[in-house]
């Protein structure tokens, strides 16, 4: 898949923070369907879809999604195996 | 903050703005104060958070321009098309007004001397943003890691910090930048008139078996190109690093 239409983890800085009280833009996670490991900010983002889709740069695999709603944001994790997420 | 646990908040804060600086018809640096800031490193970024009268709030990222200096955050904004963040900065926005802010974000995307080098930047467009932002801490910090800037805009006014980079190449011998226009071109200029592509990186760029450190950061397809070239070329991929903004742009 290759197209003009993603972003990069990146730009979820600010996002991912919120969520996690932490800059996760360099922490690492391994995706469950083909093992690459990659800074969160290397991965790609969806902003088309109803929330951010955030995908393996190497496989296209989506590893997470958030879903904002009026009250909650859902953080849906689906191919993140793991992130290690760095002590500060 | 080793072996703390607390969950910190990134809070939004207000920033004045103190200088307006037209870099061209479409992109401005907006110089702010923002009292409490502590400091950032190159290639981060911050958010911008404008609320309308009724309440309606719309946010968008945009990178640091500056080194850190104490409460003096730049940012540099491209007007995008039907932006609605941007077309306010860039066209409503006056010294003495305030704005929220948050960050710094990212700690991917940055540079420090520490990390060494060569240094290869890469830019597209508005995407010079960050990579500024690092060539002036590398000269301010009075580093001397050997840096090659290439950078890529359409037309001759749609390049950003020209008169700067010209006084850094030509008083740096550490630093050597190379300009191209894609779209048109004054008749006196001697340098590339294409897009950036394979012939031009080997050119131009680090070779691979220098291991340079590279920043790429444009549109989302010029950084799909750059990047993958530089790998197909014999760069580490892991010493590649890439921020791309989108198409319709309005973030970043």
């Amino acid at each position: 898949m290759s197209d003009d239409r993603h972003l990069d983890g990146n730009s979820l800085g600010g996002l991912l923070y919120d969520l996690f009280g932490h800059d996760m833009t360099a922490d690492v996670g391994r995706c469950a369907n083909c093992g690459a490991t990659n800074p969160l900010g290397a991965t790609r983002v969806y902003l088309d879809a109803p929330g951010y889709v955030i995908r393996c740069p190497a496989c296209q695999g989506v590893l997470m999604v958030v879903v904002e709603t009026p009250r909650t944001r859902r953080v849906s994790f689906e191919l993140l195996r793991w992130v290690d997420i760095g002590i500060e | 903050m080793a072996g703390t646990a607390v969950r910190r908040r990134l809070s939004w804060s207000t920033a004045e703005v103190v200088e307006l600086i037209d870099e061209n018809p479409r992109v401005r640096s907006i110089v702010l104060t923002c009292p409490g800031w502590e400091g950032h490193s190159p290639g981060q970024h911050v958010d911008i958070r404008l609320t309308a009268e009724d309440g309606y709030q719309a946010q968008r990222s945009y990178s640091l321009a500056e080194p850190a200096d104490g409460e003096r955050v730049v940012i540099t904004v491209e007007l995008v098309r039907d932006g609605e963040v941007s077309t306010f900065l860039v066209e409503e926005l006056r010294v003495g007004d305030v704005i929220e802010l948050r960050g710094p974000i990212g700690r991917y995307f940055v540079w420090e001397p520490s990390h060494g080098g060569p240094l290869q930047l890469i830019g597209g467009g508005s995407g010079v943003v960050p990579l500024m932002a690092i060539l002036r801490h590398r000269v301010r910090e009075g580093d001397q890691t050997p840096v090659r800037y290439l950078s890529s805009a359409r037309t001759n006014d749609d390049l950003l910090y020209r008169v700067e980079l010209d006084d850094l190449s030509n008083t740096d011998p550490g630093i050597t930048v190379v300009l191209t226009l894609t779209r048109s071109h004054p008749p006196e200029w001697d340098g590339p008139t294409r897009r950036i592509d394979r012939e031009m990186l080997e050119e131009y760029a680090w070779p691979a078996d220098e291991n340079p450190l590279c920043f790429v950061c444009g549109p989302t397809g010029f950084v799909e190109t750059v990047s993958s070239t530089l790998v197909d070329m014999g760069y580490d991929p892991g010493r590649v690093k890439t921020e791309r903004f989108g198409p319709t742009g309005d973030t970043r």
